[in-house]
């Protein structure tokens, strides 16, 4: 009997442990929302996610430059991430000679694992002088983010594309090319519309990785806070805004960007959940 | 006839398409890190670890950085190691697939796509400011603690469902209990994945700055307790790049970061093979 | 407690979730023979042994009516210890499970659960099981190497071995030789014989010249309804029903 107790007890402590993730997200949002939302009540939320003008110092905090500069590098980096994600997906899955795949794969883990600050230091000191030499701006600019951004999220959509790529049943592959498609015929019209959800999820989780972004972009895209009008302007967006000021807002200005989170976790939750939900469905 | 040539046309357009995108991929990531080791590697000679940073980084070396990273990663692993392994461990060995379990699952995996300045925000609000704790090691450790738990819980479950269930039934047919087949059965043997886990979540902690830095604070000086603020060696680098102040020391400590997040990778990557081909 | 009902089977049906797997199984075993329970595949006889050490709690959605007495007692009374029950019942599987352990950790295994650390008594233990499954000559000197070394038969043995250690009373086989040699095959059915002496053997075996081999007494299983029982000699030989017939024959199979 004791025995048995024993067990129960157990069981019941490893299940307060298994809570813990579904806590600590639930502690994350109240504890934001505490902090951004009297800000919102107080000067409302269409000013806020409407206003165009951010100046703290007057009591003004108007996110939406920051939401049109996040959302102008996000697709940025997607224009960059989609193709040449996908295209090292299907080389990996389909067109690998030993030697290649030998490096790609390491590679793609290496992206993966270096840190942003590194990409951003990077994206610093070439790209942007590059992009200033050759393309005019101040080379701190939406471009140069978006291409580093791209090459960031890399590894989330390769991954993931991969795998549903991968895990497509041979017979479509066999069945097309018996029909007399040509091999890249077999992969544009059957492998990828067959995997598409797949790298949908992919490519969602890959935006959420680019939106999410705070130090490389930090670095790079200069800190301009204006409704940017070209993708060779500075500009913010709602991770750079809250990385930037965080350290030394106090009061409203605080608040705020605590609010600037409040609207950046909805986001991502809205991005995540889309994600999962496609997953389980690929899933049945 | 011709349109055959156009089909084969298309195919061959589409292939040296894929061909570029696969060595460009390859040829930045050389790039990126060729340019930062070329840059770096001359600065680190065995003063530049065993010193402190002087004169707000422009000279001296990065040791108070080391130490301030090891901490931080340390704290997280305390922490996200036994929470991660033991949910796992609950979602395997003491449910099934159950309201309970997708309620779990969908906090794992949410927490998984939260930006880590987000995780910033609320390490600051919650360790630093409500328990209290200030800019410490201990804020910054719970913080990214909370950070790399879904890693930990994704990889520890994958370890323990390669364990055949073979094992179990054997353990439970000779007269053991869940918690002692768990721990005497399936742990051990799940130890070399979950192991691969933990230092996967150890490159992220390495890696990590925007959470660590508004939890952590950025202190140079050497810390003295688990409440000292402390100077993460990404930090460090971020602050030297962004602020001008040393190209030289910024290589270095860049270098000193690759370096590191190189090893750490690899070790896994290391491990991984082993104890896959081990099972198999 | 009478030998002749060491293990009373009362009015037993199982169900996995919707599909029932044992219909109002009613059967007496008793001790110190080896009893086996044979049929075509799917029939329950798997699940008939599972049910006898309560394996099938470890799956979901399961649910029983009727009762299975151990001494006239209820396996099922839920103030009885299941760990308990599950060392006086020891079972081996069909394909050789060796813990990734070296064959001493095997087979000391079952003790080591129930708390006995003592080296000198669980090197004793370990002794004696791996001798009652004709296995020590073959591996006393290297006990302490792996056990995933071994063959098919031997690990089968030491399987075996593994529950010995424990001293229960009854062994339960599904199917034990299946993928193993014919030598192999015949020093276990050999070592079986020589176990009933001391415990009640519940054998399910991989073909009917197998059970006609070691049986005492058998009993034949039809999708999922016992259809006859009786001695050995009565089954094979002069089967009552037509379906057992037809089965031992081999009409079908």
């Amino acid at each position: 009997m004791i025995l048995e107790i024993r067990e129960k007890i157990i069981e019941k402590i490893f299940l307060l442990i298994a809570l813990s993730s579904i806590s600590i997200l639930a502690l994350i949002a109240i504890f934001i929302f505490g902090e951004g939302l009297p800000l919102i009540w107080k000067i409302g939320l269409k000013a806020f996610i409407l206003g165009e003008r951010w100046v703290p110092s007057k009591g003004s905090f108007g996110i939406l430059p920051m939401i049109v500069g996040s959302f102008w590098v996000t697709n940025g980096a997607l224009l960059l991430g989609i193709p040449l994600g996908l295209a090292c997906a299907i080389f990996l899955c389909e067109w690998t000679p030993r030697s290649l795949a030998i490096i790609l794969r390491p590679t793609i883990q290496l992206l993966a694992a270096i840190p942003s600050v590194i990409y951003g230091f990077w994206g610093l000191i070439v790209l942007v002088p590059l992009v200033r030499n050759y393309l005019g701006g101040p080379g701190l600019s939406i471009l140069s983010g978006s291409l580093i951004l791209g090459f960031m999220i890399l590894p989330t959509i390769i991954s993931i594309s991969e795998d549903s790529l991968k895990a497509l049943p041979p017979s479509y592959k066999a069945g097309a090319l018996a029909l007399g498609a040509t091999h890249w015929q077999t992969i544009w019209r059957v492998m990828i519309p067959a995997a598409k959800s797949g790298i949908v999820t992919s490519v969602i989780l890959g935006m959420g990785r680019a939106i999410g972004e705070t130090m490389a972009m930090i670095m790079i895209l200069g800190n301009a806070v204006k409704m940017p009008t070209s993708f060779l302007e500075s500009a913010r967006t709602l991770t750079t805004n809250i990385g930037i000021e965080m350290g030394y807002a106090s009061g409203d200005h605080r608040q705020a960007l605590f609010a600037t989170g409040i609207v950046l976790f909805f986001i991502i939750m809205i991005l995540n959940s889309l994600a999962i939900v496609l997953s389980r469905r690929r899933a049945r | 006839m011709k349109v055959n040539r156009t089909r084969y046309l298309t195919q061959t357009m589409a292939k040296v398409f894929i061909w570029a995108a696969a060595l460009s991929t390859i040829a930045v990531m050389i790039l990126i890190l060729f340019q930062i080791l070329a840059e770096g590697l001359p600065v680190l000679h065995l003063r530049f670890f065993l010193e402190s940073p002087k004169n707000m980084g422009r000279e001296g070396g990065i040791l108070s950085t080391i130490i301030g990273t090891f901490a931080v990663t340390l704290v997280a692993l305390l922490f996200a190691a036994p929470l991660g392994v033991g949910t796992a461990i609950f979602l395997k060995e003491y449910t099934r697939e159950s309201q309970i379990s997708r309620i779990i699952r969908f906090g794992t995996d949410c927490l998984a796509g939260v930006p880590s300045i987000i995780f910033g925000l609320f390490g600051f609000v919650f360790f630093v400011l409500f328990l209290n704790m200030g800019w410490s090691i201990l804020s910054g450790g719970l913080t990214l603690a909370a950070m790399i738990l879904p890693t930990i819980i994704s990889t520890a479950e994958e370890a323990i469902k390669t364990i055949p269930s073979s094992y179990r039934e054997v353990s439970y047919s000779l007269g053991g209990t869940k918690w002692q087949t768990v721990t005497r059965a399936v742990l051990p043997n799940a130890l070399p994945g979950i192991f691969t886990g933990i230092i996967l979540g150890v490159g992220r902690s390495i890696g990590e700055t925007a959470a660590v830095i508004l939890t952590a604070g950025s202190s140079l000086a050497m810390p003295t307790s688990l409440f000292s603020p402390i100077r993460t060696m990404s930090i460090h680098f971020y602050i030297l790049a962004r602020e001008g102040i040393s190209m030289e020391m910024a290589y270095g400590t860049g270098a000193a970061l690759i370096l590191l997040v190189l090893m750490i990778n690899s070790t896994a990557n290391w491990l991984l093979n082993r104890y896959i081909r081990h099972r198999v | 407690m009478s030998p002749e009902k060491k293990i009373v089977i009362d009015d037993f049906s199982f169900f996995y979730d919707s599909s029932q797997a044992l219909q109002h199984i009613n059967l007496h075993i008793q001790s110190n023979q080896i009893f086996t329970i044979f049929g075509p595949s799917r029939s329950g006889k798997t699940t008939l042994l599972k049910s006898l050490n309560r394996l099938t709690d470890l799956i979901y959605g399961t649910r029983h009516t009727g009762a299975i007495l151990l001494d006239g007692k209820d396996i099922y009374d839920a103030k009885r210890s299941l760990t308990q029950l599950r060392r006086r019942i020891g079972m081996v599987f069909d394909l050789p499970t060796p813990l990734p352990l070296s064959i001493y950790d095997n087979v000391a295994y079952g003790p080591k659960l129930s708390g006995l650390t003592q080296k000198r008594r669980l090197s004793e233990m370990v002794e004696k099981a791996l001798r009652s499954a004709v296995l020590w000559e073959e591996v006393k000197d290297r006990l302490h190497t792996s056990a995933l070394r071994l063959s098919g038969g031997q690990q089968q043995r030491l399987c075996i071995a593994r529950i010995l250690a424990l001293e229960p009373e009854v062994l339960l086989l599904d199917e034990p030789c299946s993928g193993l040699d014919p030598i192999s095959t015949a020093s276990i059915e050999e070592t079986l014989t020589k176990l009933k002496e001391n415990y009640t053997i519940i054998l399910v075996p991989h073909n009917i010249q197998q059970a006609s081999r070691v049986a005492d007494r058998a009993a034949f299983f039809l999708n999922s309804e016992l259809i006859e029982e009786g001695s050995a000699y009565q089954i094979f030989a002069r089967p009552r029903d037509k379906r057992t017939e037809d089965y031992v024959t081999g009409r079908f199979g």
